[in-house]
C-alpha cells in the first residue's frame, strides 16, 4: 500500500522550475532516499509533501488522502529540518511535547508518549535542559524524538545528519536504520550525501534539475544507471564515460582492471590504456590516464583495490579490460541508456 | 672607518622619535579622547543638572530669590499634600501604563502584517513610520485640531452617521462631544496620542524581532501541527521577548517623562485632570518660578525611570549573553 503518493507535481518560482514533474510513490514501511546534488529541488519537493510550500501543479496523496491544498497541521505529517529547528527557549521536554500539545491531548498521555519516544532515543536524561545545553548529536536525537511521539503516517528528514561530524554521521546512520526498521515508520529522506543515500535507502530517487532520473534499490541505481548523470553522480570516482561508434560508453573505475586479474573464461573487452598518474590511497590505487584512440581528451580512472599488486608504472601504455557485463552503453544525444552495442 | 662620538650621536638624535609622533597610536590615548565628548556629554547635560535639582529641591530658591536656604523636606511635604500633585502622579502612571498596554498589543498585530508579503509593503511601512518622524509638539498640533471642540471631524463623522447630535443618538444630543474639555475624553485623548506617537517604534522594533526569527522553527511548528495563535503565543512571542520589552522599556520612558503632549492638547486641563509630573514640574518651576518646587515635583519621576533604566541594562545583557 502506498502511504504517500506524489503525482505530475511542479512547483515554479517565477521562471525556476525547481521542482518539474515529479512522479513517486512510497510503500509502507519503506525508507525512501532522494538524493540529488544542490538546487536539483529535492528539499522543494521535501516541502511540498510536508504542506509547507504551495505546488503550482499536481497532487499529493498521503493514507490516500488528498493533502494537496491542505495546511501542514492537517497532513499526519512528522518532519525533521537539517537545523534540527529546537525550540530554544523551551525544555527538551516541551521540545518533544510541543506536537502533542498542538493536538490537545491529556497530561497524562502526553508526559507517556514523551518517556517512549526519549528512552526509544536515549535521552531521557536530557528532559529538563535546554536545546543549548546539549551536542549535535542529543538534539539530532531530540528532533527525532519529537517527530515520533507524533506516531505521523510517514516521517520527513531534510539532511538529518549533515550537521553532525563525520565520525558521529556514521553512527547516527547506523542508529537511524535501525530505529526506522525497528518501529516500521515510513520515511522519507533527503540528502546530497550518496554514501547516506546507498547505506540508508531501501530505494534511492535520484533527482537533478527538478526531476527524478532515476528511481531503485540501491543496486539498481549503482549498476544499472538509468542515464549519463545518475552513471556520473553516483559512484567515487564517477563512472568513465568516452564516445564510440556515435554512442557513449561507460564502465566503473573498479571494472577497468588490467589483464590476469579476471578469469579466463570472463567474456572482456580490452582498451589500450596510457598511464598518466598512479595515486596510492592505501587501500585502493586511483590510476588516470586516457584510453588510446577514441577519447583522447576523457580521462580516465582505474580504481585497483590493494589485493590487485600488478606493477603499474606512469607513461606506459597497458591493455586494461573491462568485463562485458559492466560495459554501459547511452544514448550520446538524450544521455539515456540504451541496448548494449558490438564494439570494435 | 671609525665614526666620531659626535657622528654616533646625530645619527642616534635622527632615529629617536618625538614623544608625540605615535601619540595616535597610543590606545590610551585615543580610548580617552574618543570618549571625551560622550563623557563631557553626560556631566554637563546630565550630571550636572541632576546635582542641581537634588540641590534645589531642598532648598527655598525661586526665580527670584536666587539663594539656596537648605528647608529640609519641606518642598516635597507641601507638594504631596496638594490635590494638583496627587492627580499628576496618579495621571502619569495611568497614561504611562494604559497607552503601553494597548502600544504592546497594537504593535504585535502591526508587526506581524508588515512582516507577511504584500503589495504596496514599503509605502505601508513608511506611512506607519511617519508619527515617529514627526516632531512630537507638531504632531500634537495636527491632533489639537482633529480634538477641536467645533471644528472635531470626528464629530462631523459621528453626526455623519447619525451617532452624535440627534435626540436619541448614542453619543448624545450634543452636535460636539468637547474631547478636551471633559474630564474622562480629554484623558483618553493625551492616551491616544501617546499610541499614536509610540505605536511605530515599537512596531518596527517588534518586526525586526519577528524577522529575525529562523524561519525553520516556523516551519517546524506548523509542521508540528500548531495553528497561527499557538505558534504566535508559544514561538514567536517567547522568542522576540527581550526585545519586546525593550520596545516597551523605552516606550515607559518616553511616555513617562514626555510634557509635550499634555501641554499642546490640554496645559493640564480641565481643571488638573490630565495633570501629568514633567508638566506640573514644569509649570511649578519655570512657569511659576519657584524652581525648588519644580525640582522636588521633577525628581519623584527619578525612582521609576531609575527602575526601568536597571531593568532595561538587565535585559539587554540578558539577550547579549544568549
Amino acid at each position: 500500500m502506498a502511504v504517500v503518493e506524489v503525482k505530475g507535481l511542479k512547483k515554479h518560482f517565477g521562471n525556476v522550475k525547481a521542482v518539474n514533474g515529479v512522479d513517486l510513490s512510497i510503500q509502507k514501511g519503506e525508507l525512501l532516499v532522494i538524493l540529488g546534488p544542490s538546487g536539483c529541488g529535492k528539499t522543494t519537493l521535501m516541502r511540498m509533501i510536508a504542506g509547507l510550500e504551495r505546488p503550482t501543479a499536481g497532487d499529493i496523496l498521503i493514507g490516500d488522502q488528498v493533502v494537496t491544498h491542505l495546511p501542514p497541521r492537517a497532513r499526519k505529517i512528522a518532519m525533521v529540518f537539517q537545523s534540527y529547528a529546537l525550540y530554544p527557549h523551551m525544555s527538551i521536554f516541551d521540545n518533544i511535547a510541543f506536537p502533542l500539545k498542538a493536538r490537545r491531548e491529556p497530561k497524562d498521555a502526553i508526559r507517556q508518549k514523551v518517556e517512549w519516544a526519549s528512552s526509544i532515543l536515549g535521552i531521557q536524561h536530557l528532559l529538563d535542559r535546554k536545546p543549548r545545553q546539549l551536542s549535535g548529536g542529543e538534539r539530532q536525537r531530540v528532533a527525532l524524538a519529537r517527530a515520533l511521539v507524533k506516531e505521523p503516517d510517514v516521517m520527513l528528514l531534510d539532511e538529518p545528519l549533515s550537521n553532525l561530524d563525520a565520525k558521529l554521521r556514521a553512527s547516527a546512520r547506523d542508529e537511524l536504520q535501525r530505529f526506522q526498521r525497528q518501529l516500521g515508520i515510513t520515511t522519507i529522506f533527503v540528502t546530497h550525501d550518496q554514501i547516506e543515500a546507498m547505506g540508508l535507502g531501501d530505494r534511492i530517487a535520484v533527482m537533478y534539475a527538478g526531476q527524478v532520473r532515476q528511481i531503485g534499490t540501491p543496486q539498481e541505481i549503482y549498476h544499472e544507471p538509468a542515464d549519463t548523470f545518475v552513471a556520473t553522480f553516483l559512484g567515487s570516482p564517477p563512472m568513465n564515460l568516452f564516445e564510440r561508434n556515435d554512442c557513449l560508453v561507460g564502465f566503473r573505475p573498479e571494472n577497468f582492471l588490467p589483464p590476469g586479474v579476471l578469469q579466463p573464461e570472463d567474456k572482456v573487452t580490452a582498451f589500450p590504456f596510457h598511464v598518466g598518474r598512479v595515486e596510492y590511497l592505501g587501500s585502493d590505487r586511483l590510476i588516470y590516464g586516457t584510453i588510446e584512440g577514441a577519447a583522447e581528451q576523457n580521462k580516465t580512472i582505474s580504481k585497483l583495490p590493494s589485493t590487485i599488486t600488478v606493477d603499474i608504472e606512469p607513461d606506459k601504455v597497458y591493455e586494461f579490460v573491462v568485463q562485458a557485463k559492466d560495459l554501459k552503453f547511452f544514448d550520446k544525444n538524450t544521455g539515456k541508456r540504451i541496448e548494449p552495442q558490438p564494439l570494435d | 672607518m671609525q665614526k666620531s662620538a659626535a657622528e654616533e650621536t646625530a645619527v642616534y638624535r635622527a632615529t629617536t622619535h618625538s614623544k608625540t609622533q605615535f601619540l595616535f597610536d597610543n590606545e590610551r590615548f585615543l580610548g580617552t579622547i574618543f570618549l571625551a565628548p560622550a563623557v563631557i556629554y553626560i556631566i554637563a547635560l546630565v550630571g550636572i543638572p541632576f546635582i542641581m535639582a537634588i540641590t534645589f529641591s531642598v532648598t527655598d530658591v525661586t526665580v527670584g530669590d536666587t539663594s539656596l536656604d537648605f528647608v529640609g523636606l519641606q518642598n516635597f511635604r507641601r507638594i504631596i499634600q496638594t490635590p494638583q500633585f496627587q492627580r499628576a502622579l496618579k495621571d502619569t502612571f495611568l497614561f504611562t501604563i494604559v497607552a503601553q498596554i494597548f502600544v504592546a498589543i497594537l504593535a504585535n498585530i502591526l508587526a506581524v502584517i508588515l512582516a507577511q508579503e504584500f503589495r504596496g509593503k514599503w509605502i505601508a511601512r513608511m506611512l506607519i513610520m511617519l508619527p515617529w518622524a514627526t516632531p512630537i509638539s507638531l504632531g500634537t498640533i495636527g491632533w489639537l485640531w482633529i480634538f477641536d471642540s467645533k471644528f472635531s471631524p470626528i464629530d462631523w463623522i459621528l453626526q455623519y452617521f447619525g451617532l452624535l447630535g440627534t435626540p436619541d443618538a448614542i453619543f448624545g444630543a450634543s452636535k460636539h462631544l468637547n474631547f478636551l474639555g471633559r474630564e474622562e475624553l480629554a484623558m483618553a485623548s493625551v492616551i491616544l496620542v501617546h499610541i499614536w506617537r509610540m505605536l511605530p517604534l515599537a512596531a518596527v522594533i517588534l518586526l525586526a524581532g519577528l524577522t529575525s526569527i529562523d524561519s525553520d522553527l516556523i516551519d517546524q511548528a506548523q509542521v508540528d501541527g500548531a495553528s497561527f495563535w499557538r505558534i504566535h503565543f508559544q514561538i514567536r512571542l517567547p522568542l522576540i521577548f527581550p526585545i519586546m520589552s525593550i520596545a516597551l522599556l523605552f516606550g515607559l520612558i518616553f511616555t513617562f517623562s514626555d510634557m509635550v503632549v499634555a501641554f499642546v492638547l490640554t496645559r493640564g486641563g480641565p481643571v488638573y485632570y490630565t495633570q501629568v509630573l514633567p508638566l506640573w514640574a514644569w509649570f511649578k518651576g519655570i512657569d511659576g518660578g519657584s524652581l525648588s518646587e519644580g525640582a522636588a515635583i521633577a525628581l519623584f519621576l527619578f525612582p521609576l525611570l531609575l527602575v526601568v533604566a536597571i531593568l532595561m541594562l538587565r535585559v539587554a545583557r540578558r539577550s547579549e549573553v544568549r
